[in-house]
Order: structure tokens, then sequence, then C-alpha cells
């Protein structure tokens, strides 16, 4: 059953935002994320709409996608959302008992849900174009720096790609594992929360067990690659910005400017 | 001489459950044994006799207690021989899931020859080479967790000749998987020592593996303790029943036949060899 989890959320799309580099994107996406933060009106706010709206085109990816991981976060929104509403000090316009409506509360409410809704979509199209491993290459390239002050990037890539590869393999465990307990009688489905937590136990321990064990044999078997470190790797697919990079750098830079401008 | 050990010995430390030491285990016992270049070899021998310890000598993934262990004239207790031998000697293990670092199947072939700084170009042409070799180039873009047990130790194998290796040890490479996944490993080395010219050493407790051997070897608690060529071997009856090994069927049948008093020789191997002798019978 979970053999066919895909991991993230890549939507496989032959389209210019997935051609991009992805240092270009993860650029990109942080570039935004300050910009929305910089944004204090709305026509800088409309402009920041605008360029998502771009890009999501560009992308090739159907927007009920973009949307998917609204659900998630649609709590939040309506708290945040709420507490602005009803806690922000200023003139009323409203009230009802204890609550009272600002319109300085309304004003940063309205802000404040375009933000988030901006922010989880502008970041699911880098996800939706990248996949997890060049992610990982991106990270590893734009962190490299770091190395100077002893932070060990590559050995943080690797580990990061080598979950990516176990994740799929540890959850088919899991799944065989809990069958195997159910098979003798244990029960995951009912009781309160702290009984349930408690019969994950028994699933936990093996897992943890196995997973130490491939850890070590990944190991060896890494040794056994001649595998030594990150000095002196060469890779496949080394990162490459094209003439497309240039020209997403240069739009980024200009809207920043603008938010800011504006 | 390409492999060549000498009183090889190598001792571990054996320890109870909560780690402390209770003696010393002795896996691998005086083995001085030699392999030429473009052999087949095969290493026998039932769980806990040696085998793998030795194999991971001959990779420098163990060092040896006592004696030596020299690869193409380079000793293995040396630290600058270690990559070098390791790029010689590839090897594939038993387990397929725990030997697979990429993602994907052309990245995780790529993996040796990325940390050995082969340049990108011939990275490149060194994925497409030997996953074409192993007959998975259709599906160098598949993740390796939707392949078969027979397809994954095949990217494992591309992986390791992706490094351009003189030798390839497989380490019970066919323990895990089903009877097809088994004969597709044992038909890709066989054709790795024919038309590449790879040494491959294999270990395995399957004795119908072992038939393509040019030399095989017996082991029993760290010791090699027969070798000769598959026939040579197997016509020792009763010294492999001692040592727990199961003959071929055919091989069983042929004994049973002999002994039943049917003139055949002994160290018959393949059903083909059988019916050719009972045919001289007649």
């Amino acid at each position: 059953m979970f053999k066919d989890i895909t991991l993230g959320q890549f939507y496989q799309a032959d389209s210019v935002m997935h051609s991009l580099d992805p240092r270009t994107k993860l650029v990109g996406t942080f570039l935004y994320i300050i910009a929305l933060f910089i944004a204090n009106d709305a026509a800088a706010m409309a402009a920041a709409v605008v360029f998502l709206c771009i890009a999501i085109a560009l992308s090739r990816v159907p927007a009920s996608f973009m949307f998917r991981g609204m659900k998630g976060i649609a709590l939040i929104l309506l708290l945040t959302v709420g507490f602005n509403i009803f806690l922000t000090p200023g003139v009323p316009i409203w009230t009802w008992g204890p609550l009272k409506v600002t319109a300085e509360g309304l004003r940063s409410a309205a802000f404040l849900a375009c933000r988030l809704v901006l922010l989880i979509s502008g970041t699911s199209v880098m996800t939706l174009t990248t996949t997890p491993n060049s992610l990982t290459d991106a990270m590893e390239s734009l962190l490299l720096p770091l190395t100077h002050i002893k932070v060990p990037v590559h050995e943080i890539a690797l580990m990061m790609s080598i979950a990516l590869r176990f994740i799929p393999i540890l959850m088919e465990e899991t799944d065989k594992i809990m069958k195997a307990q159910m098979a003798r009688g244990a029960d995951f489905e009912s009781g309160n929360f702290m009984k349930r937590a408690k019969s994950m136990v028994p699933i936990l321990v093996p897992l943890f067990v196995s997973a130490f064990r491939r850890a070590s044999d990944l190991a060896m078997a890494m040794e056994a690659r001649c595998y030594s470190g990150g000095e002196g790797r060469t890779k496949l697919k080394p990162l490459k910005y094209g003439r497309g990079d240039v020209v997403a750098y240069i739009v980024q830079i200009a809207f920043v400017a603008a938010v800011i401008l504006l | 001489m390409f492999i060549e050990t000498k009183n090889l010995v190598f001792e571990y430390i054996e320890r109870d459950e909560e780690g402390n030491p209770t003696g010393v285990k002795r896996a691998v016992d005086d083995v001085s044994l030699q392999v030429k270049k473009g052999e087949f070899i095969a290493i026998l021998g039932h769980n806990g006799s040696g085998k793998s310890t030795l194999a991971k000598q001959l990779n420098a993934l163990l060092y040896p207690t006592e004696g030596s262990v020299f690869i193409d004239g380079m000793d293995s207790a040396e630290d600058e021989n270690v990559i070098p031998i390791r790029q010689k000697v590839g090897m594939v293990f038993q387990n397929p899931d725990n030997q697979i670092i990429g993602t994907v199947v052309e990245e995780d072939v790529a993996f040796g020859p990325e940390n050995l700084g082969v340049p990108t170009d011939e990275i490149r042409q060194r994925v497409d080479e030997s996953l074409k070799v192993l007959g998975m180039y259709d599906l160098r873009l598949h993740s390796p967790n939707h392949l078969s047990g027979g397809q994954k130790q095949r990217v494992a194998i591309a992986g390791v000749v992706a490094m351009h290796p003189t030798c390839i040890i497989l380490d019970e490479s066919t323990a895990m998987l089903d009877p097809g996944g088994r004969a597709e490993v044992i038909r890709a080395a066989r054709a790795l020592n024919d038309v590449e010219e790879i040494t491959v050493i294999l270990i395995t407790h399957y004795m119908d593996e072992i038939i393509y051997a040019n030399r095989v070897f017996v082991m029993n608690e760290g010791k090699v303790v027969m070798q000769g060529s598959p026939e040579e071997v197997f016509s020792n009856v009763e010294t492999l029943r001692a040592l727990r090994l199961d003959l071929p069927v055919v091989t069983q049948l042929a004994e049973s036949l002999r002994e039943s008093g049917v003139k055949i020789p002994s160290g018959i191997l393949t059903t083909e060899r059988l019916i050719e002798e009972l045919k001289k019978c007649r």
C-alpha cells in the first residue's frame, strides 16, 4: 500500500519552470517570500499575485495542485485571520459584547491571509516543478560557502538524499511489521490516544533495529564503492545555469525592487 | 597473480548482549589462495564458515589480523592502497535494498565513478555502457524501489562495473532472490566473465550456481578445506556431506545411481552430462 507514494509533490511536465536550474527556483522562492513580507500596500500585494499567476501559468501545473496544500493550513489561516480581526486595537467599526472589529484589524487580517496563501502556493510552484533530488543538489551547491566555517554541507546533502531514498523502504517495512503484529492479535485502532500511542511501541522497536542494520549495510556498500567524503567527487549531472536562469534572476530582482518601490 | 592471500588470519572479539567481550573468534584461519585474472571462482560454505569475512578481506573492507592480502601486487594493509584496491575489486552484497544509494537507477550507477573523481562526460559514458551490459538501460530513469530483486542486483552490479574493476565479488548476492532473479544475476555474472573478462568470485550456498566456476573453494570454520574444479569437488560426496553441504539435485541422483550399481563416473554436475553417461551404459 505504501509502494506507490511519490515523495515530495513533484508534478512531471515539460515547462519553462521545470527546465530552470533548481538553484534559481530555490533563490527565487526565497526572494519571493522576502518580497511578501516587505509588501505593505495593496499595489505591492497585487504585484505579488500577478507574479505568482505568471509563474503558475509558466509551470503548466494544474492550478488545483497548487491549492491542495491550502487544506493543511486552513485552520491556521482561520485562526490568524480571526485573531487579527478581533484583537487589533484601533477605531471600532462594529462591537458585540467584548468583541470589536476595527478597521485596522480588517486591513491587517486581509494582508496576512493574502501573505499566507501566496507563501504556500509560491513554495508549491517550486516543489511541484523540482524533484527532491535536484532540490538537495541545489541546497548543497548554494550552501557550499558554509564549508569554510566547518559546516558539513556535502554530508548533510547526502544524508538528505539517502533519507529520501529510504523513506519508501521504511514505510513498506512499517506496513509489514504492522501486519505481522496484527496477525498476532495486536490492536492499533481502538482505545484513546495514549493507548494507541503505546501500541505503536512493538512497531517502532523492530523498525529501528532494522533501520540501524540497513544503515550499517549501506555504509559498508558505500565504502566498497570507494566513497571517502565529498572531496574530489565529480558529478553525473553537475548544475549548470542556462540563459533562462539569467532571465529568471533579472525578473526576480526587478520584482523585488518593484515591491520595495510601490 | 591478481589476488594472493598469504596465511591470512582474521580474528574479532565476540561480545554478549551487554557488549562485554566473551572471547576471540577466528573467522578466517590460515588461508592462502591465489586467483588469476579472468577466472570464475566460487566459494562455498555453510553459514558462519568465514566465506563472507574472507570476501571483505579481498577489497579492503576488513584488514588481516595476521598474514597478508595482495591485490594486483598491492598490500591491503597499506592505507594508500585502500581506494585503488576497492576500485579494482568491486563487491555486490546480499540485500539489494541496502546497497543502492541513488534515488534513480542511473544516479546510483554513477555513485562509484563520482567517488573516483571521473570527469562528467566519462561518467555518463560509463553509466550508459554498464547499464547496457547488464540489460538495465531502458530502466535507467526509474526509481530503484519499483524494480524486482533481480533487477536491483543487476543495478548494483552495473554500479560496480561502472568503476571498471578487474574483479567482482558477489557476496551471497542471490541469497535473497527468487529463482528467476537468481538466474538473472548468475547469467549477468557469467556474461561479465566471458565477454568483459572480469574476474568473478561468487560466494554462495546454492550448489547449482557453482557448476560454471573454473575453480571452487570450500570453506569450513575459517579454513579452505577443499579446492579444485567443480567436478573434483563434487566427486568427494562424503566430505561434502560431512561439511553439511547439499549436492546439486542431478549430482545426488547420479550418486544414488552409482551407489546402486549403475556404472557412471562421479562428479556429474549437469543433466546433459548425466544423460550422456547413461546412454553410454546401455
